[in-house]
């Protein structure tokens, strides 16, 4: 750990770049249509696809981000953790098995089924965008500081290093190897985190009043065992609560897994799995956010100079995983950590990319007559622009909260595309203007305001005083967006609104029973 | 609207698919609403009554936050099992049979 290289570190990650790379080049033999391309042929199960939806969102963000939080302010992370799951049952109540009849290889599909094809899929390929890259932001900065830590590569060698291997990956393997590597990292990731938690537990006589008892002790105060300084304000509470809830419900890359499972059945199982296993990895996560209080906090080694965590704050369960389990175990979570990443960074490419060439080019641009080889180039391109731009910006964003900038994410897809989503479904008087006009405004709203919010207005540009003074901008921008919608939709007397409004019935029969959905039979 | 869509629009009078959506949609939104007002009520206590959250569970270092937040977790799988369990077992089979129906 010293500034000498960390050989059981480099072997563990090797052992698992390998092992990745196996995956990809069974998968890329796989991978031969745009089907397979895009949604792994709809052979994934149920139980698989809660596996790699539990690893799609069981983030670098979650793991690192989360536990960091909680080592820094304790209890206020725990908030963050909640919100994030609560917005699983919300997409299961009302639209995972309406998105797997309506859908093919993404949300647009489903957000467009019954309107002009290019406005909302445009927009949606638009919204799709911002997510994907702020999302990859987040991911970027998450990886490039484990490297660095590990390896002592600078920064910006360490954000291209996962920038080429998810290039790698999804090129090749397309989502068949994304899925796959999704769900080899879930299982070792909820494997190393029971165990580092049980580790903590273990140290404490499995008591978790004992384990707090010592963090409050540490930390001098017991401030960090209700909420503190984070949520300043109850508007930017009840904003991020609403971003984090039904931001899930609108993440581009989430949304495609419902397109791997062959039908609403399985789409239905398997959300309930990834609640269980995400549920499950937020309680250990913060077990392990204490346990770093009390076993990371206390130990000089593992801190700078100044008193702050050795390589950046995320890294507080890095640096458990040193103290519970040695030089080898250490290796082996940050090799772990290093696959959510990539893992992630990849289903997030591929969900971009999918955007650009599925709704872009091919139903936008070529209405929809483009053939599928001319397609999947443009797939394939859109994933080197993408992974370029990524690690621009990862390097950019250097010293980003990563929890925090998922965060932002979130808010985009819940003031975009869960509006537009929500209302295309279940509201027969929605009209193509009334979702694009109402997604836009969600669109915009959310992201200029979150430009002009503390984080990136004070912290990125430098200005003494935010212009929106709140956290989070979904508790404005998401209402706004259905406001739209809804009064848009309302004084739309365009030819185009008769048609949208008479293809609510037959829409709503195939999102409740499934005739005529994309089933296993034509995979 | 070809005819396919017509025999979908002809379906949506099926007193069946009547009977299955309304059911099915009231069970959805039941636990939605379960869901939000159990998590903005965490959200609002985070808010406005932080004191409370952070108060001393019987005397120790645990706070009443701790197991309301995490209640909030549990709940959320729960929630989710209900609708797996009750979709699978009540109303697979009857989409499964209008499905039937509606290509014979």
């Amino acid at each position: 750990m010293n500034g000498a290289t960390n050989w059981p570190a480099i072997a563990m990650f090797a052992g698992f770049v390998a092992l990745t790379l196996a995956i990809t080049r069974w998968a890329a033999r796989r991978t031969r249509t745009a089907d397979d391309f895009y949604a792994a042929g709809g052979g994934i199960t149920g139980f698989q696809n809660g596996l790699a939806i539990a690893g799609d969102y069981m983030s670098a963000a979650s793991f690192l981000g989360i536990s960091a939080q909680i080592f820094a302010d304790g209890y206020d992370g725990l908030i963050y953790s909640i919100g994030f799951l609560v917005g699983w049952p919300i997409l299961l109540f009302l639209m995972a098995e309406r998105l797997r009849n309506l859908g093919r290889y993404t949300f647009a599909d489903v957000a467009s089924f019954r309107f002009a094809q290019t406005p909302v899929r445009t927009l949606a390929a638009a919204s799709t965008l911002m997510v994907v890259l702020f999302y990859l932001i987040a991911q970027m900065v998450g990886a490039g500081q484990l490297i660095r830590l590990l390896f002592g590569l600078p920064y910006p060698y360490a954000v291209a290093t996962v920038g080429v291997m998810m290039t790698l990956y999804v090129l090749f393997g397309g989502m068949l190897a994304t899925t796959w590597v999704q769900i080899v990292k879930a299982v070792l990731l909820l494997g190393a985190a029971t165990f580092i938690a049980g580790a903590v537990l273990w140290r404490f006589g499995f008591s978790a009043e004992a384990l707090f008892a010592r963090a409050v002790e540490v930390k001098g105060t017991r401030a960090i065992m209700g909420p503190g300084g984070f949520i300043k304000d109850p508007v930017s509470a009840v904003s991020l609560g609403l971003a984090l809830m039904f931001g899930t419900a609108g993440l581009p890359h989430i949304l495609q897994r419902f397109f791997t499972v062959p039908d609403a059945r399985a789409a239905r199982t398997s959300v309930l799995w990834a609640t269980g296993w995400i549920g499950w990895f937020y309680l250990l996560t913060f077990v392990i956010g204490f346990g770093a209080i009390v076993l990371v906090g206390t130990e000089p080694a593992y801190l700078d100079p100044a008193g702050g965590l050795r390589g950046g704050g995320n890294m507080a369960a890095v640096h458990l995983a040193h103290a519970v389990g040695g030089d080898l175990f250490l290796g082996f979570v940050s090799a772990v950590a290093f696959a959510t990443i990539l893992a992630v960074v990849a289903g997030l490419t591929l969900s971009g990319a999918s955007a650009v060439s599925h709704d872009l080019y091919a139903s936008v641009f070529r209405r929809g007559r483009a053939d599928q080889a001319a397609e999947l180039r443009v797939s394939r391109i859109t994933v080197l622009v993408l992974a370029v731009v990524a690690i621009g910006l990862g390097v950019l964003f250097e010293r980003q909260n990563v929890a925090f900038m998922v965060s932002l994410a979130f808010a985009l897809a819940a003031s975009a595309n869960f509006p537009v989503l929500l209302t295309s479904l279940l509201w027969r008087g929605c009209t193509t203007r009334g979702v694009v006009a109402g997604g836009a405004v969600g669109l915009l709203l959310a992201l200029g305001l979150t430009i002009l919010s503390p984080a990136i207005w004070v912290a990125v540009l430098g200005h003494a005083e935010p212009v929106f003074p709140y956290g989070s901008p979904a508790i404005f921008s998401m209402p706004a967006a259905f406001l739209t919608i809804w009064i848009v939709s309302l004084i739309d007397r365009s030819g185009r609104a008769a048609v949208d409004r008479a293809g609510y019935l037959p829409q709503r029969v195939r999102s409740e029973t499934g005739i005529g959905a994309v089933g296993a039979s034509s995979h | 609207m070809d005819a396919h869509e017509q025999a979908l629009v002809g379906l949506a009078d099926d007193p069946r698919y009547r009977r299955l959506v309304r059911r099915r949609s009231r069970l959805g939104w039941t636990l939605t609403a379960l869901m939000l007002v159990a998590y903005f009520g965490f959200i609002l206590l985070v808010a406005f009554a932080k004191p409370l959250l952070a108060r001393p569970l019987a005397g120790g270092a645990t706070s009443v936050g701790i197991p309301i937040g995490l209640g909030v977790i549990l709940l959320a799988i729960a929630l989710t099992g209900v609708y797996v369990r009750r979709v699978n077992r009540e109303f697979d089979r009857e989409v499964d049979a209008l499905a039937r129906g509606f290509r014979a």
